[in-house]
C-alpha cells in the first residue's frame, strides 16, 4: 500500500480545488513507487523532506483557527468585562466545561454526533457545489419517520428494529433533500429557495402531528396536551456508553459513516463525478456527466444524513419525537461542516470541537450566569473570525502549492 | 365574503410586505455584485433594537422625530453590521455561506444582550402612524389598504422604482452588474471590484436595518428577542424567487405576504382550511410558484466566489 | 518552528485555564445571588437556616412575559422575602435543546443545590434519569403529572383552564360586536387548555357570541400573532385574548386600534397596553415554591404532585387597575371564580 502523501492530504483539507491538479499526478507516483526496487530513490528521499517540512504546514492550519478563536475571545472578553463579569474566570469556566470533566468530554461527542452526520451530508452537497440549508426540514423527516415507524413496529426484534428504523429515517430525509433536487433537475428552482421554504413546511408537519395522531396519549387524558410523541420502545434505543452521561453508540455510526462517505466520495466513480460536478461544471458536461442528475443525488444524500442525524437524537438521546428535535443542527453541522475543510474526515474533528464549544458555552453561562445571548454573541464572532482567518492558510497553501506542483510534475516525467 | 374583510386582507399584505421589501431588495445589492449575504436576519434584529431604543427614549422629548431618528440610527446599525460583513466576505475571501450564518448568530445575539440590558421587559411604542394619501385613500375597497398605510411602508414600495433604475440606468448599476457577472472583466476596465462589493454588501446591510426597524418601528411595534423569527431567510429566497430583479422580487414579496394575509383571515372565517395547511400555505405556494417559467433569470455568474486578481 | 511554538504556547495556556478552573471564584453576574462552587459533588441535604440554594433550567428567556418569567419572578419574590443571603438563585435559560438542558440540571444537581427546578415539559425524561442519580437532591418538574414514582421528584402543573375560563365570562360581557379574536401559537399545552377554557366560559355567558381562533404555527413569531390579531381586528372582534410569549403581538395590535380589549395569561400583561387589558391569568408559583422549600427542609425531597387552581392561590385573575371594568362584569369574573373555587362550574382541560 502506498504511503499517503502527507502534502496531498493537507492540500485537500484546506483547498478542495487543489486536489483535482494534484490528484493525477497522485495516482502516477503509486504506480511508480510500487515499481521501485528496494534501494531508497531520490524521489523517496525527496517524499520525506516534504514530509517533514509539512509538519510545519498542519502546526499552521491548527494554529491558524486558534488564534481567530482567541482573537474572538479577545472582543468577548470586553462585553464581559462591559457587563461585570471576569472574563478569565468565565474563559475557564468554558474550557473546564467542555475539557475538564467526563460530563463535558461525553457531552461534547453527544452533540458532536448529528453535527458530524449532518456535516457529512453537507459536503456531499458542496462537493456537487449545492448548497443545503434544508437540513434542518431533513432532520425533522428523519426523526417523524424513526418514531412513526418503530412504533408501529416495535414488536420487531432488537437488532431487525434498529437497522431498519435506521433505514427508514434515512430514506424520510432523503426524500426531503430530493425534492429541492428534482425541483433543481427539472425545473430550474433554486435549492436555497426550496429547501429554506421546506424547512418551515417540515416544521409544521412536526407541529401537526405531534398535536393530532402522534400526541402521546398519556399527556392527553391527564390533560397536558403536550408536543411530544409517546417514548420509542426500548428495543430500539441506542445503549449509552458512559453511564450518566448522554453518550450514545450513535457516536460510532457517525464516525463509520464518515469513512464511508470519504471512500464514496473518493473512491468510486458516482462520487468523482459528484466532485467533478462541483469542480468544474462545464467540463463534466462536456465530458458527458449529468450534471443535474449528480446534483439530485448530492442533495438526496444530503438530505438523507440530516435524517440519520435525527434518527439518531431520537433513538439515543430524547428517546421521544419532541416539538425542538432539531435543537438548530441544521445550521450548526453547516458551520461544522466548513470548519473540516468540507471533508468527511476533517469533519470529524471539527465537529467534535464545535461540539465542545457550544458545551463550554453553556457551561460558561451557568458559572457566570450571563444572559444565553451572550452565547450567541461569542459563538458568532467565533465563527465569523476564524472563517475570515482560513485567507492567511489560503494565502500560504497556494504559495506552497505552486512550488509542489512542478515538483510532482518533474518526477512524474523523470520516473 | 364583504369588503372591511376584502380592505382588511389587502392592508394587511401590503404592510407585511415592506420588511421582505426592504431587505429583498438590499440583498439583491449585495448578491448582485456577487456577494451572498445570509446573515441579513441578524442584521434585522441588530437593526430593529437600534431603531427602537432610540425611539423608545426619544419620542418623549421629540415627538415623532424620534421614529426618524430611531430609522436612521438602525441604518446606520445596519451599514456597520454590512461592513463587518464585508471585512469578512470580500477581503478576507471568507465562505460567504458560512460567514453569514456567523454574522446572524452575531447579530441575533447581539440584539437580545443589549435588548436585556439596556431595556429589559417588552414595551411598545406608538410608532409610526398611518398617513392617509388624499383622494386615492378614499378609492373603494382599495383606497384605505394601498394609500393608507405608514411613510415606511410607502418607502418600502417606492424602492422598487428606486432600486430599478439605479440597476438599469445608472453607471453605477452597470459596474455593479459587471462585477457580478464577469469580475475579471470588470477589473480590467478599471473598476474597484472590492469596492464595487463593499459599497453593494453595506447597501444591503443599511436597508436590512430600515426592514428591522420597519417591524419595530411601523409593523408591530415592539421589540423582542428574535423578533424576526427567520424572516431575513425568506428575504434571501426571495431574491432567488425574483430573478435578482427589483420588479420579481416585488411580485414575489406580494405573492408571499397576500398567501400569509389571506390564510389568516380564512382561520378568522373558520373557512374550511384547517390551521395547519393554512399556515404552510405561502411557503408552498412560493415553490410552486416557481416551477412555472416565467422569463427565469440566472443568477449572477460570480455569485459566492471571492474576487482575486489573477485568478480566474 | 515559530508556528510550532506559537502552538505549544496556546495549549499550555488552555491546560493552565482548565486546571485552575474548579478553584474559581465566579463573579456574580448580572443576576443578584452569587456564590462559591464547591468542587466536589457534596450531596448533603440543607439544614434550614443555611442558604437554600435553587438552580432553574428554563425553555425560554426570563422576559419572556409568559412561561418562563412567571417562574423566575416566583423565584425572586421568594428571595426579596427570604434575603438574598439566605436564598441563592442560579438560572440557565432559553434552554431549547433538550441535551443541553440535560447537561445543564446534571451539572447544577452536582453542586449541591437543595432544589433543581426543570421549568420545561419536555426536560421530563432527563429529570427521571438524573434524579435517579441524585437522590439526595431535589427535583421539580413541570408542566407535567408525573413523577416517575421517584420520591426526590415533585411535578407541577397548571390548570390554565380555570382562570381562562373566567377571563372568557368577562369577555363575553364586554364584547359589543359579539365577536371575539383568540390568536393561539400551537394547539397544544397550556395554550390549548387556556383558549379552550376561555370558548367554554364564552359560550356560558353568551352562546351567540362568535369566538374566532387562529393558530399561528409557532411560539415566538410575534410578527405572525400581529397579523393574526390584526386579521380579528379588521373582521370586528372588539376583545382578543391569547397565548404563549409572541402574544406581546397581539396586544400590539389591540393597542395600534385603540379601542380593542385583551385578556392575558401565565404572565400580568397589563404593563403592556395599560388601558386595555382587562385582566390576566397569573400563574404564581410562590405558594408551591413555598410548601415545596419548607419540604425539603424538613427531609421531604419531592413525591407530590402540584396544580395551580383558582382555589390553592395557585392561579390569580389580575383584574387591571388601569382599566376601568364594570361593577357587573366584575361580579359577574368574582362569581365564576367562585364557582370554580367551590367545584359547582367545571372546566373542561
Amino acid at each position: 500500500m502506498a504511503k499517503i502523501d502527507q502534502t496531498t492530504v493537507v492540500r485537500r483539507v484546506i483547498d478542495p480545488a487543489f486536489s483535482c491538479r494534484l490528484s493525477f499526478a497522485f495516482w502516477g507516483r503509486i504506480t511508480i513507487l510500487l515499481g521501485m526496487p528496494p534501494a531508497i530513490s531520490p524521489a523517496i528521499r525527496r517524499t520525506q523532506r516534504k514530509i517533514r517540512a509539512n509538519w510545519n504546514d498542519i502546526a499552521f492550519s491548527l494554529t491558524l483557527p486558534l488564534l481567530a478563536v482567541l482573537f474572538a475571545l479577545a472582543v468577548g472578553a470586553i462585553i464581559l468585562l462591559l457587563l461585570g463579569v471576569n472574563p478569565l474566570d468565565a474563559y475557564a469556566a468554558m474550557i473546564s466545561g467542555a475539557f475538564g470533566s467526563v460530563q463535558g468530554i461525553t457531552q461534547s461527542i453527544a452533540k458532536a454526533t448529528p453535527l458530524l452526520l449532518v456535516g457529512l451530508g453537507i459536503c456531499i452537497a458542496f462537493r456537487a457545489s449545492v448548497i443545503n440549508i434544508g437540513a434542518e426540514g431533513q432532520i425533522i423527516l428523519g426523526a417523524l419517520a424513526a418514531t412513526a415507524f418503530s412504533l408501529a413496529f416495535r414488536t420487531l426484534p432488537d437488532w431487525l428494529l434498529v437497522t431498519l428504523t435506521m433505514i427508514v429515517g434515512f430514506a424520510a430525509g432523503a426524500f426531503w433533500g430530493f425534492i429541492p433536487g428534482i425541483l433543481k433537475a427539472r425545473f430550474g428552482v433554486n435549492e436555497i429557495l426550496s429547501t429554506v421554504m421546506l424547512n418551515v413546511v417540515a416544521a409544521q408537519i412536526l407541529l401537526a402531528l405531534l398535536k393530532g395522531p402522534l400526541m402521546d396519549t398519556q399527556g392527553v387524558t391527564a390533560g397536558t396536551f403536550l408536543p411530544q410523541s409517546e417514548q420509542v420502545p426500548g428495543s430500539v434505543w441506542l445503549p449509552r456508553l458512559v453511564p450518566q452521561t448522554l453518550l450514545h453508540t450513535g457516536a460510532f455510526v457517525a464516525v463509520i459513516l464518515a469513512i464511508v462517505v470519504y471512500v464514496f466520495l473518493w473512491r468510486t466513480t458516482i462520487g468523482y463525478r459528484i466532485r467533478a460536478v462541483g469542480l468544474n461544471l462545464d467540463a463534466s458536461r462536456y465530458a458527458g456527466i449529468r450534471v443535474s442528475i449528480y446534483q439530485m443525488l448530492a442533495l438526496t444524500l444530503a438530505g438523507g444524513f440530516a435524517g440519520l442525524a435525527g434518527v439518531v437524537e431520537v433513538l439515543g438521546v430524547t428517546h421521544r419525537l419532541l416539538e425542538g428535535i432539531t435543537s438548530g443542527y441544521g445550521f450548526s453541522g453547516i458551520v461544522a461542516a466548513l470548519f473540516g475543510g468540507l471533508h468527511p474526515l476533517g469533519a470529524i474533528p471539527a465537529s467534535y470541537l464545535f461540539g465542545s464549544l457550544l458545551v463550554g458555552a453553556d457551561k460558561m453561562q451557568r458559572a457566570m450566569q450571563v444572559p444565553s445571548s451572550l452565547v450567541y454573541v461569542l459563538l458568532g464572532l467565533i465563527v465569523l473570525f476564524v472563517v475570515g482567518s482560513q485567507y492567511y492558510a489560503r494565502k500560504r497553501a497556494t504559495r506552497r502549492a505552486s512550488t509542489t506542483v512542478t515538483t510532482v510534475e518533474e518526477e512524474v516525467a523523470t520516473a | 365574503m364583504n369588503t372591511v374583510v376584502l380592505t382588511g386582507i389587502i392592508t394587511s399584505a401590503i404592510a407585511f410586505a415592506t420588511p421582505y421589501l426592504y431587505a429583498a431588495i438590499g440583498e439583491m445589492f449585495s448578491q448582485r455584485s456577487g456577494v451572498v449575504n445570509l446573515g441579513v436576519d441578524g442584521i434585522m434584529l441588530v437593526g430593529a433594537y437600534a431603531g427602537f431604543f432610540v425611539a423608545l427614549n426619544t419620542t418623549a422629548s421629540l415627538g415623532p422625530m424620534g421614529l426618524w431618528l430611531g430609522l436612521v440610527l438602525a441604518a446606520l446599525a445596519g451599514l456597520l453590521m454590512g461592513l463587518f460583513m464585508s471585512v469578512i466576505s470580500v477581503t478576507l475571501k471568507a465562505e460567504q455561506g458560512i460567514s453569514g450564518i456567523g454574522l446572524y448568530m452575531f447579530g441575533l445575539g447581539l440584539s437580545s444582550l443589549l435588548f436585556r440590558v439596556t431595556i429589559g421587559t417588552v414595551k411598545t411604542v406608538d410608532g409610526f402612524k398611518p398617513v392617509p394619501i388624499p383622494i386615492l385613500s378614499n378609492i373603494p375597497v382599495i383606497g384605505p389598504a394601498l394609500f393608507n398605510q405608514s411613510v415606511v411602508v410607502y418607502g418600502a414600495f417606492l424602492l422598487v422604482p428606486l432600486a430599478w433604475f439605479v440597476l438599469e440606468r445608472t453607471t453605477w448599476g452597470l459596474k455593479i452588474k459587471a462585477v457580478g457577472q464577469s469580475p475579471a472583466a470588470a477589473d480590467s476596465l478599471g473598476v474597484s471590484v472590492n469596492r464595487v462589493r463593499y459599497v453593494c454588501v453595506c447597501v444591503g446591510g443599511m436597508l436590512a436595518g430600515i426592514a428591522g426597524a420597519s417591524m419595530s418601528l411601523a409593523t408591530v411595534k415592539l421589540f423582542q428577542d428574535n423578533l424576526t423569527a427567520g424572516l431575513g431567510f425568506i428575504a434571501v429566497a426571495l431574491v432567488y424567487f425574483g430573478g435578482w430583479r427589483p420588479l420579481g422580487i416585488l411580485l414575489g414579496a406580494l405573492l408571499f405576504s397576500t398567501i400569509t394575509s389571506l390564510q389568516n383571515f380564512m382561520q378568522v372565517l373558520n373557512v374550511g382550511i384547517s390551521p395547519d395547511l393554512a399556515v404552510m400555505l405561502p411557503y408552498i405556494v412560493t415553490i410552486v410558484a416557481l416551477m412555472f417559467p416565467i422569463n427565469r433569470a440566472r443568477q449572477p455568474a460570480a455569485l459566492n466566489r471571492p474576487f482575486e486578481r489573477g485568478e480566474s | 518552528m515559530k508556528t510550532r511554538s506559537v502552538l505549544i504556547v496556546c495549549v499550555l495556556i488552555a491546560l493552565l485555564l482548565s486546571s485552575c478552573a474548579p478553584g474559581a471564584q465566579p463573579s456574580g453576574g448580572a443576576q443578584p445571588a452569587g456564590g462559591t462552587q464547591p468542587t466536589a459533588a457534596p450531596q448533603q441535604p440543607a439544614a434550614s437556616g443555611s442558604k437554600f440554594r435553587v438552580a432553574v433550567v428554563m425553555p425560554s428567556a426570563i422576559n419572556d412575559m409568559a412561561f418562563s418569567q412567571s417562574m423566575y419572578n416566583a423565584l425572586l419574590a421568594i428571595q426579596k422575602e427570604m434575603g438574598a443571603d439566605n436564598f441563592e438563585i442560579k438560572y440557565s435559560e432559553n434552554m431549547f435543546n433538550v441535551p443541553d438542558a440535560t447537561a445543564a440540571i446534571r451539572d447544577y444537581a452536582s453542586q449541591g443545590f437543595n432544589l433543581v427546578i426543570a421549568h420545561g415539559s419536555q426536560y421530563g425524561p432527563s429529570v427521571k434519569e438524573i434524579a435517579t442519580d441524585f437522590p439526595k437532591v431535589a427535583f421539580a418538574w413541570g408542566t407535567d403529572v408525573n413523577t416517575f414514582g421517584l420520591p426526590n421528584v415533585t411535578a407541577y402543573t397548571a390548570a390554565a383552564e380555570e382562570g381562562c375560563y373566567v377571563n372568557g365570562v368577562m369577555a363575553a360581557k364586554l364584547t359589543k360586536s359579539k365577536k371575539i379574536g383568540v390568536t393561539g401559537p400551537v394547539e397544544v399545552g397550556d395554550a390549548k387548555t387556556c383558549i379552550d377554557g376561555f370558548t367554554q366560559g364564552v359560550s356560558a355567558t353568551d352562546p351567540s357570541i362568535q369566538v374566532s381562533k387562529t393558530w399561528t404555527g409557532s411560539f415566538s413569531d410575534v410578527a405572525k400573532m400581529t397579523e393574526a390579531a390584526k386579521a380579528h381586528i379588521a373582521n370586528g372582534a372588539d376583545v382578543l385574548t391569547g397565548s404563549s410569549q409572541s402574544v406581546v403581538g397581539s396586544i400590539g395590535a389591540a393597542k395600534d386600534a385603540g379601542n380593542v380589549l385583551w385578556f392575558g395569561t401565565q404572565s400580568d400583561q397589563a404593563s403592556l397596553a395599560s388601558n386595555l387589558v382587562v385582566a390576566s391569568q397569573v400563574y404564581d408559583w410562590v405558594p408551591t415554591l413555598k410548601e415545596l422549600i419548607n419540604n425539603i427542609n424538613s427531609g421531604k425531597l419531592g413525591g407530590n404532585t402540584y396544580t395551580l387552581r383558582l382555589n390553592n392561590d395557585g392561579l390569580k385573575v389580575a383584574y387591571n387597575s388601569g382599566y376601568n371594568l364594570p361593577a357587573d362584569v366584575k361580579a359577574a369574573g368574582d362569581a365564576a371564580i367562585a364557582g370554580i373555587k367551590d367545584g359547582s362550574i367545571k372546566v373542561q382541560p
